[in-house]
């Protein structure tokens, strides 16, 4: 590594203040590797650190990896690094911040809930096997709306959810791999063979195309009016996200939230409480248009790209219901594959579409279908594991 | 280590000198894409840019390339993109009438068969490949264009390339020329890239110049242009990215518009020649539709009021 005579000595005092710093965006929430603290000490070397700007974009460009944390890091380099006439000194003199208050993990309250239930005895432990739900229950819990559940109820729902399963190879991609009954010549393997008999071919190799699951992408709504839904969603969602690697996850009440990365932790329970942290206004009013209109133009290039199915989850009571929504949802089904509405209101028999965000929604879906209790759920893995059909538009199916 | 020393020596020795370098072949850099730059010079390290389409992640490349005098190797990623086009590829063809060659000549040394016909002469490079070979002007300027497009399988490949600058082939064995190239990799973010990826690159997000600079870009890059209209193009411009559009028009779009202008002989910005070229800048129906009427009454009095 080549060394600028620019820059002074490193002191001690020095890297402790990079360390320093890289703790502080670690608390902050920024992923920040001590791969990166090397970097930005090699980084600074070649660098004049007199001038503020420069070693702002050198941090920035060694500790920022996505562009959502930009603001972040800006905040912490101004907060860590105060301006001053002065500025290069407080590298080597900046006190080492506080630790982050840690909050305690999601998953800690199921040990320690764990921990302090008492010990059970013989006679509790047969009662709690009566207790289990028979076959019969299970029917029943099938059957049963979300809204209506207990709590033990509830638990054995998000059980049964964790055992789903979504099939995973719908999609043919352009990639190929050795396949003996593929379309494809693999002429190098079969001429690396051919060389074991001397240079005659006797057996062809073939390419076959790889398959991979279609991504998904879920719009789920968190107002008021579906309170009692988003949490066993999530558990759905988080269980086929830990199946499958395509997964996108939107939360929208008032405004939308990503929840993807959060939903992408293993332990269901950390997962969802993190995805909680970051929703800011849950059970607020609904802003389908504008959620939607924000999902158009920030994200739908991103997540929708390669062919993606969307599942929007929501009841469709819309205040501001105008041409806007209908115009959004309709850039919406242009932009996707496939977009499937879920709509809890259609537990109801006599379920008529007469809100006027119902209406205005409507036209624009491939799929409309019922989502609030077990067996709609699982119709609904059996719909996503069928072979999509090509592109089509406005086939309604009536509520079920 | 001595052709290293060389070759550095040709790289710009500050943050200033990048800045000058870039500007002497027209690319008009924000301080902070040119401290970026050079520190990846410097560091030997990919660098990442990430940005709305049309704003110059593609053009540092190219201008890097031909202000250093080194080659420019292209790699234009999409979906299905696989080794045997990214990297290298067999040429089977040439590989069979070799084998037939042998044969009809009486050898049936097996091993030397293998041996002669998986040689560099029987090799398809493809521009990874080709970007780790040494070449007399120095390390070659590798450019990752559009990895957003690419899948994910590949992104994965690109690792070995991107921390060790060496290329595995079973059949051939590990490729690695002594001073790596100059990697930039650009994605318009339809999806992200994965962090380990992300981790082995400097990172830096490009954005939409500030008015000032994008005038000057304009003069540089439409040189008739008359100071009046190019001072309109760029109040228009800027004015449209505060607008709620889908696709907000990049400085490519900004550089096409104001020449479509000064090729239409225009002196200044009216409803009509606006309404006429307006494709040049907007890509989206639906954008277009929202500019009729009052939005660009409003966005060309904007752009047309002194001061």
């Amino acid at each position: 590594m080549a060394i600028n005579h620019l820059a002074p000595e490193q002191t001690e005092q020095f890297a402790d203040n990079i360390v320093g710093f890289a703790r502080a965006l670690r608390a902050a929430g920024m992923p920040v590797g001590p791969g990166a603290v090397i970097d930005a000490m090699s980084a600074l070397q070649v660098i004049d650190i007199g001038k503020r700007a420069d070693v702002f974009t050198t941090l920035e460009a060694i500790f920022v990896k996505r562009h959502e944390h930009a603001l972040v890091f800006s905040q912490a380099f101004n907060l860590f690094f105060r301006p001053s006439e002065e500025w290069k000194h407080m590298l080597d003199s900046v006190p080492l911040p506080d630790e982050a208050k840690k909050k305690p993990k999601a998953g800690s309250r199921r040990v320690q809930e764990a921990m302090s239930q008492p010990r059970m005895t013989e006679t509790q432990q047969h009662q709690e096997q009566d207790l289990r739900l028979s076959v019969s229950d299970k029917e029943i819990l099938q059957k049963k709306d979300f809204a209506q559940m207990s709590a033990a109820e509830i638990a054995e729902a998000l059980r049964a959810i964790d055992r789903m399963h979504l099939p995973q190879a719908e999609l043919l991609t352009r990639r190929h791999r050795p396949d003996a009954r593929g379309l494809r010549l693999d002429l190098r393997r079969t001429l690396r063979a051919s060389l074991r008999t001397g240079g005659d071919i006797i057996d062809i190799r073939r390419l076959g195309r790889i398959e991979k699951p279609a991504p998904i992408v879920a719009l789920l709504d968190i107002s008021g009016s579906m309170s009692e839904y988003p949490r066993l969603f999530l558990h759905f969602l988080h269980a086929i996200t830990d199946a499958r690697k395509r997964v996108s996850v939107f939360l929208f009440g008032p405004r939308l939230t990503n929840v993807s990365r959060a939903l992408r932790q293993r332990d269901p329970d950390e997962a969802l409480a993190s995805c909680s942290a970051s929703v800011e206004d849950w059970a607020g009013g609904t802003r389908i248009s504008a959620s939607l209109h924000n999902f158009n133009k920030l994200w739908a290039r991103r997540v929708l790209s390669q062919g993606a199915i969307v599942l929007l989850i929501s009841d469709g009571l819309e205040r501001e219901a105008d041409s806007k929504l209908a115009f959004e949802m309709d850039r919406l089904h242009r932009s996707c594959r496939r977009l499937i509405w879920l709509n809890p209101l259609l537990r109801f028999g006599g379920f008529e579409a007469k809100a006027q965000g119902i209406k205005m929604m409507l036209p624009h879906v491939d799929e409309f279908r019922p989502v609030h209790n077990l067996s709609s759920i699982q119709e609904l893995i059996t719909t996503l594991s069928q072979p999509l059909p090509p592109h089509h538009r406005s086939l309604i199916r009536s509520a079920a | 280590m001595t052709s290293a020393a060389n070759t550095s020596d040709a790289l710009p020795a500050s943050v200033d000198a990048m800045l000058e370098l870039l500007t002497s072949r027209g690319y008009l850099a924000e301080r902070s894409l040119a401290t970026v730059t050079y520190l990846s010079l410097r560091m030997g390290r990919p660098l990442f840019l990430e940005g709305e389409a049309g704003v110059g992640k593609t053009e540092i490349a190219k201008v890097l390339s031909a202000a250093l005098g080194r080659k420019l190797i292209r790699l234009q990623c999409y979906e299905g993109l696989d080794v045997s086009s990214a990297v290298y590829e067999w040429n089977s063809a040439a590989q069979m009438i070799a084998i037939r060659m042998a044969e009809a000549a009486g050898d049936t040394d097996r091993d030397q068969l293998s041996s002669d016909i998986f040689a560099d002469r029987y090799m398809i490079k493809r521009p990874l490949l080709q970007a780790l070979e040494p070449d007399v002007a120095g390390p070659p300027v590798l450019l990752i264009d559009e990895l957003d497009r690419a899948d994910e399988a590949f992104e994965a490949y690109l690792l070995e390339i991107l921390s060790d600058f060496q290329v595995t082939i079973p059949e051939f064995g590990t490729v690695k020329p002594p001073p790596p190239p100059i990697v930039i990799i650009t994605s318009n973010r339809t999806r992200e890239i994965h962090d380990a990826l992300k981790r082995r690159c400097l990172y830096h997000w490009v954005d939409y110049p500030a008015a000032e600079r994008e005038l000057a870009i304009v003069k540089t890059r439409v040189p008739g242009i008359s100071a009046k209209l190019s001072q309109q193009v760029v109040r228009f411009v800027q004015a449209l990215r505060n607008q709620d559009f889908y696709k907000s028009p990049g400085v490519a779009e900004t550089i096409d518009w104001a020449t479509a202008l000064s090729e239409l002989d225009a002196r200044s910005l009216t409803p009509q020649v606006v309404g006429d070229t307006l494709g040049a800048l907007l890509k989206y129906q639906d954008d277009i539709t929202r500019m009729q009427g009052d939005t660009l009454q409003k966005v060309l009095k904007e752009a047309t009021s002194e001061n």
